[in-house]
C-alpha cells in the first residue's frame, strides 16, 4: 500500500515539474500584442539593438554582394547588422516566430507571406517606405494581404523564351522566324524537334505552364488572389494549346527528358528552346558555359503577351525590436544603388522603375526580361495556394495523357476551399 | 487476510539495512528522468495542445491570444473533403504499401542474412557480416543522393537494362501505382468509391514506382541492422535443443521452422515492431529526396506534418498528424503484439505430435 502511494506521489511531482518547465517555457515566449497596422513611423519600436538579416541565399555571391550592402549601412547608421544566411529559411523563420525572437529584416517568399502575414509575424510597412511608388505595381500587388502592403518588393524575375543559336540555324531558321504568336511558336518547335532534341523542354508546372494561361488571359486566381479562376476558359484554351505540342511530341517536360529544369534540358541540348526566368543565366554560365543562346519575349496568345513573374520582399518582424532601424536599412537595400550591385552580383532585376534604364543599358541581351515587368502576372498568393499548385504540379506532369479540364476543375474546388 | 500477514516483514525491510533505497534509487535516475522529461514528456505535452489549438506559430502556445478549437484540426484532416484530408490520405496510402513491402521482406531477408552467416562452416564469416552490416551505418542522406543518381533516366540502373535492350523507365518520375499494371483508370465503381477522398482504384494501385526506389533503399539498409539482432539471438541459442531435434529425427528444414525459428520470437517481435516503427516514420529520405513528388506519391504522414507546419503554417494539422500517425503505430503494434503472443499449442498440431510419440514408443 505504501509503495502504492509513493508512486502516486512521485506521479504527482513529476507531473508538477511538467507543468513548472511548461510554465517557465511559457514565460520565455514574449507575449507582445499583434503587431498589425503599423500607419505612422512614429509607431515602429525603436531601440539600439543590432540587427539580423536573414536571407535564403543562392551561394556565395548572394551572401558577399548582401553582407557588402548590409556593412555600408551599418557604418552609416551606427547600428550593428549582422548577416546570416539559412539554410532552410521557411523552418528558421518559423521557429525564430514561435520563440518570440525573430530575424528582424529576411527573405520572404510570395507563397509564405499569406502564413506569416495572418499569424502577424509581419510588420505591415510598406506604405511608410519613402520610395513606396517607384516599386512596379504587380510586384506590390504581390505582397499585398487582406489590403494592406506588407513588404518591399527585393527584386524580380519574369519567364521568357531561350533559343540555342546553334539548333535554331540548323533548322533554317533566321532572326525573322522568332515566334510571335502560339501558331508561329507550334512551328518553331516543330521544325527544332529532331530525333536528339525536342523543340521545347519546360519544366512541367504551374510556374511555367501558368504564362501560357497568362496569354490566354487566365491564371489560377485573379490578380489579387482574392478569387479562384483556374477553371476559366482561358486556362482550358492554354493547357489545350500546350497537350497539342505534347502530343506531336515538339514539347516535352524536363522530368521526362531526365532533366531536373529546363534550364538542365536545354543546356545538355536536350531542348532547342526553353522557357525560364533570370536564373537561367547565372545557372548555364557556370554549369554549361559552352551553350550559345539567345533571350526572347513569350510569343503571345490570344489575349496578348503574357508571362508569369517571381519575387521575394524584404520582410520585417513584428516582434523585431527595432523597427525604425530594419525600416531604413530596407529602404537602403531597395535603392537603385543597391538593387543594381545585386543585380550584377547574382542576376535578378531590380523591383523599382527608377533603375530599369539603367539595368536595361548594363544587360542588353537580357532587356526582354524587363519587358515582361509590363504585362507579367503574379502567382497566387492566398494562404495554402503553395499546396494547391504543387497539387496541380503533380497533375500537369502527366498533361499529355489528361482532360485539362478535369485538372483545372480539381485546383478551381481546392482554391476555392481556401477562400472558404 | 494474507496482505496483513506480509506487511509487517515488508515494512521491516524498510526499517532494516535496506532503509533509503528508494529515495536513492530515484535520486539515481533522477537526472534522467529530468532529461526525458524536458526533451520528451514536455515537448509532447506541448504538441498536443497544439494539435488542440489554433496556433498560428507566433509566440508561444500557450499566450493568451491561442484558442482551444478541440477536434477541428483532426476533423480537417480525417473528414475536411478538401487539400488537407486528400494529401493525408495520399500520404497514407504510400507509407501504407511501404510499410507492407518493406517490413516482411527485411524481416525475412535480415533473417535469412543472419543464418547464413552464423555458419559455422562459412569461410570469411567476419567479412561478410561486416559487408552485410555496411550500408546501415552509412548515411540515409547520402544512401539516398546514390539511389536517385542509380534510377535517374540516364542513371546506371538505365545503362543497364540498356544494354539488354530494355527501354528503362523514368523511375523517379513514374507517378502510376505498379499494381494497375499499366491500366490508366479503372471500373467505375472503384473509382467512385473513396476512402479519405483517394478513390479506391488508387488505394489498390500500390506503390509509385518512384515509392518503390525508397522501398529497395529501405531493404538495403536496415536488412543489416536486423541481421545483427537476429544474429545474436541465433548465437544465444543453445546447441542442445538443437541436438534433441536431430536425435529425434528432424531434417534442417524442420529445424529451423520448428525449433529455431520459435525460440526466436521475442527477438522477431523487437524486429518488426522496430521495423514498423521506422517505417511509419519514414521522413529524411523524402525530405533529400523526391519531396513528395511525382503527383504526390512519396509524400508520407511525417513529411505531409513537416510541410503543413513549417510551410504552410497550420501548426495544429501538422500536430494532429503526427498524432494520429502516433495512434496507428500503437494499434499496428498491438494487433502486431496479438498475432505473435504465446499460444497453447493447437489441438491439430497436438495430435500431430501425440501421433508421432505413440508411433516412437512403439518402435
Amino acid at each position: 500500500m505504501q509503495r502504492r502511494i509513493s508512486r502516486w506521489l512521485m506521479a504527482g511531482a513529476l507531473a508538477a515539474s511538467g507543468t513548472l518547465a511548461l510554465s517557465a517555457c511559457g514565460s520565455g515566449f514574449q507575449n507582445t500584442p499583434s503587431g498589425g497596422g503599423a500607419t505612422a513611423t512614429s509607431d515602429l519600436t525603436s531601440s539600439d539593438s543590432a540587427l539580423t538579416v536573414l536571407i535564403g541565399s543562392s551561394g556565395d555571391a548572394e551572401t558577399h554582394a548582401v553582407q557588402a550592402a548590409v556593412d555600408d549601412w551599418s557604418q552609416d547608421s551606427g547600428t550593428d547588422a549582422k548577416v546570416v544566411a539559412a539554410s532552410d529559411l521557411n523552418q528558421q523563420l518559423s521557429q525564430g516566430f514561435a520563440s518570440g525572437k525573430p530575424a528582424d529584416v529576411f527573405y520572404l517568399s510570395t507563397d509564405a507571406l499569406a502564413g506569416y502575414a495572418s499569424n502577424g509575424s509581419l510588420l505591415p510597412y510598406g506604405d511608410l517606405l519613402a520610395n513606396k511608388d517607384d516599386f512596379y505595381p504587380s510586384l506590390v500587388r504581390s505582397f499585398t494581404y487582406d489590403g494592406q502592403f506588407y513588404c518591399a518588393p527585393k527584386d524580380f524575375s519574369t519567364l521568357q523564351l531561350e533559343i540555342n543559336t546553334a539548333m535554331w540555324k540548323d533548322a533554317g531558321l533566321t532572326d525573322a522566324d522568332v515566334p510571335t504568336t502560339w501558331d508561329e511558336l507550334s512551328a518553331v518547335a516543330k521544325k527544332l524537334t529532331t530525333k536528339d532534341h525536342v523543340g521545347l523542354g519546360i519544366s512541367g508546372e504551374y510556374a511555367r505552364v501558368g504564362a501560357f494561361m497568362v496569354q490566354a488571359g487566365g491564371n489560377l486566381m485573379n490578380d489579387d488572389s482574392s478569387e479562384a479562376t483556374a477553371d476559366s476558359d482561358a486556362n482550358v484554351e492554354a493547357l489545350t494549346y500546350l497537350q497539342s505540342l505534347l502530343k506531336d511530341g515538339s514539347l516535352r517536360f524536363a522530368a521526362d527528358l531526365g532533366a531536373g529544369w529546363g534550364g538542365e534540358a536545354f543546356g545538355t541540348g536536350k531542348a532547342a528552346m526553353t522557357i525560364e526566368g533570370n536564373w537561367i543565366t547565372g545557372g548555364l554560365k557556370s554549369d554549361y558555359p559552352d551553350i550559345d543562346y539567345s533571350i526572347h519575349e513569350l510569343p503571345a496568345g490570344p489575349a496578348g503577351k503574357g508571362t508569369l513573374q517571381f519575387t521575394n520582399c524584404w520582410g520585417i518582424a513584428a516582434d523585431s525590436p527595432n523597427q525604425a532601424a530594419a525600416l531604413d536599412l530596407v529602404e537602403k537595400l531597395t535603392s537603385a544603388d543597391d538593387q543594381l550591385a545585386f543585380s550584377t552580383a547574382f542576376g535578378p532585376m531590380p523591383s523599382i522603375q527608377s533603375a530599369a534604364d539603367q539595368w536595361s543599358s548594363a544587360n542588353p541581351d537580357l532587356v526582354p526580361f524587363l519587358a515582361g515587368a509590363d504585362y507579367a502576372k503574379g502567382v497566387p498568393t492566398a494562404k495554402g495556394s503553395a499546396d494547391v499548385v504543387a497539387d496541380f504540379n503533380g497533375k500537369v506532369g502527366s498533361l499529355a495523357t489528361e482532360d485539362p479540364k478535369a485538372i483545372l476543375a480539381a485546383t478551381q474546388k481546392n482554391l476555392e476551399a481556401l477562400l472558404g | 487476510m494474507t496482505t496483513t500477514t506480509e506487511r509487517p516483514l515488508r515494512d521491516g525491510g524498510h526499517r532494516g539495512l535496506r532503509r533509503g533505497e528508494a529515495a536513492s534509487g530515484w535520486l539515481f535516475t533522477a537526472p534522467m528522468l529530468v532529461l526525458l522529461g524536458l526533451f520528451l514528456v514536455v515537448p509532447v505535452l506541448m504538441a498536443l495542445w497544439v494539435s488542440l489549438s489554433d496556433w498560428g506559430g507566433r509566440g508561444s502556445p500557450f499566450s493568451g491570444g491561442v484558442g482551444f478549437v478541440g477536434l477541428k484540426n483532426y476533423a480537417a484532416v480525417l473528414l475536411g473533403g478538401g487539400l488537407a484530408e486528400q494529401d493525408f490520405g495520399m500520404s497514407l496510402k504510400n507509407n501504407a504499401w511501404y510499410v507492407v513491402l518493406v517490413v516482411p521482406i527485411q524481416t525475412a531477408l535480415s533473417l535469412f542474412l543472419a543464418v547464413l552467416v552464423n555458419r559455422q562452416i562459412l569461410r570469411g564469416r567476419g567479412f561478410f557480416r561486416t559487408a552485410f552490416y555496411f550500408p546501415s551505418v552509412t548515411s540515409s542522406v547520402a544512401i539516398t543522393v546514390l539511389f536517385l543518381f542509380l534510377f535517374s533516366t540516364t542513371g546506371a540502373i538505365n545503362a543497364v537494362l540498356g544494354a539488354i535492350g530494355i527501354n528503362g523507365p523514368n523511375w523517379v518520375n513514374d507517378p502510376h501505382g505498379i499494381f494497375h499494371f499499366g491500366a490508366s483508370s479503372g471500373p467505375a465503381w472503384l473509382e467512385s468509391a473513396t476512402v479519405l477522398d483517394i478513390p479506391l482504384w488508387d488505394w489498390i494501385g500500390g506503390p509509385s514506382v518512384a515509392m518503390c526506389i525508397y522501398i529497395v533503399m529501405a531493404i538495403f539498409t536496415t536488412s543489416g541492422t536486423f541481421m545483427l539482432l537476429f544474429l545474436a539471438a541465433l548465437q544465444n541459442l543453445g546447441g542442445d535443443v538443437q541436438e534433441a531435434a536431430m536425435v529425434d529425427g528432424a531434417n534442417g528444414w524442420q529445424r529451423f521452422w520448428r525449433v529455431t525459428l520459435p525460440q526466436l520470437r521475442p527477438t522477431l517481435f523487437t524486429v518488426l515492431t522496430l521495423g514498423l516503427i521506422g517505417c511509419w516514420q519514414i521522413f529524411d529520405q523524402i525530405y533529400t529526396g523526391t519531396r513528395g513528388q511525382p503527383a504526390k506519391t512519396t509524400i508520407t504522414p511525417a513529411y505531409l506534418s513537416y510541410t503543413s507546419s513549417f510551410q504552410d503554417q497550420d501548426w495544429g494539422q501538422g500536430a494532429a498528424i503526427a498524432f494520429i500517425l502516433f495512434v496507428i503505430i500503437v494499434i499496428f503494434t498491438l494487433f502486431q503484439r496479438w498475432v505473435l503472443r504465446d499460444r497453447r499449442v493447437s489441438r491439430r498440431r497436438m495430435r500431430m505430435y501425440e501421433a508421432a510419440a505413440t508411433r516412437g514408443s512403439a518402435r
